[in-house]
């Protein structure tokens, strides 16, 4: 079954072009320190900084991608930005998912109190808007990353808590389970051995091709000066170091063009992959699409 | 259908006390001493920490202080806002309108171009036409509001300057804070057109323009999706071919016939997506510095301003409850094949 997904992924031109894009992002994640050498060792996301000079500095040898303002290096940025994209997304994806399938598996295995419980508990998170409610989050536990990707996890759990019950409810009233009931199967061994192996795999790639939007969310928090700090090497900061400067320098309206354009591209190619990719899964996921 | 509406309205307080619990549960998280600091409007008063502290309760447990929030929000007292520098509830009464008109103006503009594009998608599905939908929409789904609100603002405010940030000039400012301009419904696009001042109208609408079509992108994709794949399906009836065998015009039969059943499901995709723009305001009117409710959530949020945050985020989860409970029941109203069950 995954050989073929993958056939059909890679036949469609626009999946393709994703799966192109996640994957060079991933090189670039993986050998930042050789692309981009950590000047501080014991935190390679703090940004390198030439000067104080306010002014941003367009590209040049020295730096190819320019320079924000306070001379932060937008090459630097970008690459190591890249490995805390990956970072976040996968962090909060997993944690997520894995209070999601606790507590959705646990929702529709036990029933009754538990699963009105736990599902009301859903409701409220599903009652703010996720990024109103993951700023918020964030604000209140102080913005640095750690706690960005605690907002982000803690906005993103529900909707999987919810995928995940609704598998399990389904698998749970087939055959086989009746089948293994029979045969003695109870409680834990039950729901571990036999539900949860039968019902998740859509969910883990839905989960999974999430990571884009988490990406894109956690951008704008820390855009909005809620999230990673100045001086951090992370995409929507980076941005942010860009607001002052987009009207130019009096003469020239696009003089600091690439202090939005380049750390921005990087973000839309990142989530533009991931939405690629996860287009095409879905396509292929979705029964009613046929092949 | 009736019970799913009053159960749903029932649980409406339990969500709203829930999402309210929760969050100042979280503020407890900040000291007794940072929380008293935002009672503190003069240094002078910082000896007086102490008795601050003591006289708001601050270091009484979560439950007692949430009901004293509580008992005096039924009230119809949010507190003060330190970051707005007013009352909550005036701060919300003052940028509440601004972006209801944000997002009023933002689907209409959705509505009105998805559906275009949409159409054309289907009408020319695989030709040039569908092609740029295609890659509009799902460039749309991956660029970040706040890089094109960044870019628009070079272009067209640094640029060509034709849309300038803000909620309204100068001139305006001083034309509906005069005592001859009646504030009639709160919402400026309509009170200049009932006060017969079409340069504040002009003057509005301008300053609207860049963040309305800034927070398009979104919708406007999943809008074309939408549409697209309504049309074609639709295409494919029977009465289509009916229509066509009894002569129609293309045109006919594109627009009276097809569309016009193509287009339900965008119409109630609209009812979800205005409220999902209600939330999706946040970043818009901080780059734009547009006087909404957003900006005021993102300020008091950046500041600490806990009352602030309570009443930004106590309106927010009623809009959206009661917003999704409203495009719940259009759907039902327009679809009878859905039945609302719990």
């Amino acid at each position: 079954m995954n050989k073929r997904i993958w056939q059909r992924i890679l036949q469609n031109k626009a999946s393709l072009l994703g799966f192109v894009l996640i994957a060079l992002f991933a090189c670039v994640a993986l050998f930042a320190p050789l692309l981009a050498p950590a000047h501080n060792a014991q935190n390679p996301y703090r940004l390198p900084q030439s000067s104080y000079d306010i002014t941003p500095q367009p590209p040049s040898a020295q730096h190819i991608f320019g320079t924000t303002e306070q001379q932060y290096d937008l090459y630097y940025g970008v690459v190591w930005g890249t490995r805390l994209a990956f970072k976040i997304g996968l962090t909060v994806t997993f944690f997520a998912f894995l209070i999601g399938l606790i507590l959705g598996a646990g929702a529709a295995y036990f029933g009754g109190k538990i699963d009105e419980l736990i599902m009301r508990f859903t409701d409220i998170v599903f009652a703010v808007p996720s990024l109103v409610l993951a700023m918020v989050i964030a604000a209140m536990l102080g913005p640095d990353i750690k706690n960005m990707m605690i907002a982000l996890t803690v906005v993103s759990w529900p909707s999987y808590a919810r995928l995940v019950r609704g598998d399990v409810l389904s698998v749970k009233q087939r055959d086989f389970v009746t089948a293994s009931k029979a045969l003695g199967a109870r409680g834990p061994r039950l729901l571990l051995r036999h539900i949860l192996p039968n019902s998740i795999y859509p969910s883990i790639v839905v989960a999974s091709l999430d990571i884009g939007y988490i990406v894109l969310t956690a951008a704008s928090l820390s855009f909005l000066g809620l999230g990673a700090q100045p001086g951090t090497a992370d995409w929507g900061q980076l941005i942010a170091l860009a607001r002052n400067w987009v009207l130019g320098n009096g003469t020239n309206t696009f003089a600091y063009w690439y202090t939005v354009v380049i750390p921005g591209g990087a973000i839309f190619l990142f989530v533009l992959g991931w939405n690629l990719l996860g287009d095409g899964f879905r396509d292929i996921l979705d029964p009613r699409q046929g092949s | 259908m009736l019970r799913y509406i009053a159960r749903r309205l029932l649980l409406l307080p339990l969500v709203v006390l829930g999402v309210t619990f929760f969050l100042f549960f979280l503020t407890q998280r900040l000291s007794p001493e940072m929380r008293a600091s935002l009672y503190i409007k003069d240094p002078r008063q910082m000896g007086a920490m102490e008795e601050i502290i003591e006289k708001y309760g601050l270091r009484d447990n979560v439950f007692k202080q949430y009901g004293r929030w509580l008992g005096r929000a039924l009230k119809g007292d949010l507190g003060y806002s330190q970051s707005a520098n007013m009352p909550v509830t005036q701060a919300i009464k003052e940028y509440m309108p601004a972006t209801i008109q944000l997002a009023v103006v933002t689907i209409l503009l959705v509505v009105f171009f998805g559906v275009w594009f949409g159409c054309l998608s289907a009408v020319y599905k695989d030709k040039w036409p569908d092609v740029l939908a295609r890659l509009i929409s799902v460039g749309g789904f991956s660029l970040p509001i706040f890089v094109l609100g960044l870019l628009l603002l070079m272009l067209f405010y640094g640029k060509l300057g034709w849309f300038p940030p803000g909620g309204y000039s100068i001139a305006t400012d001083t034309v509906i804070h005069l005592p001859t301009f009646h504030h009639y419904t709160g919402f400026l696009l309509l009170d200049s057109l009932l006060n017969g001042n079409i340069r504040v109208f002009i003057d509005v609408l301008r300053h609207l323009f860049l963040p309305a079509f800034t927070l398009c992108l979104g919708s406007f994709a999943l809008m074309v999706r939408v549409m697209r794949s309504s049309m074609l399906e639709e295409l494919n009836k029977d009465y289509i071919r009916t229509a066509r065998a009894k002569g129609l015009t293309e045109r006919a039969v594109i627009y009276r016939h097809a569309g016009k059943n193509a287009i339900i499901p965008v119409i109630t995709l609209a009812g979800i997506q205005f409220i999902r723009l209600l939330g999706g305001t946040v970043i818009v009117e901080t780059i734009f510095d547009y006087p909404g409710i957003g900006r005021f959530g993102v300020t008091a949020a950046q500041q600490l301003d806990i009352a602030g945050i309570m009443g930004f985020s106590l309106m927010v989860a009623i809009l959206f409850v009661l917003g999704n409970l409203v495009s719940d029941i259009l759907y039902t109203a327009i679809d009878p094949r859905i039945k609302l069950n719990e």
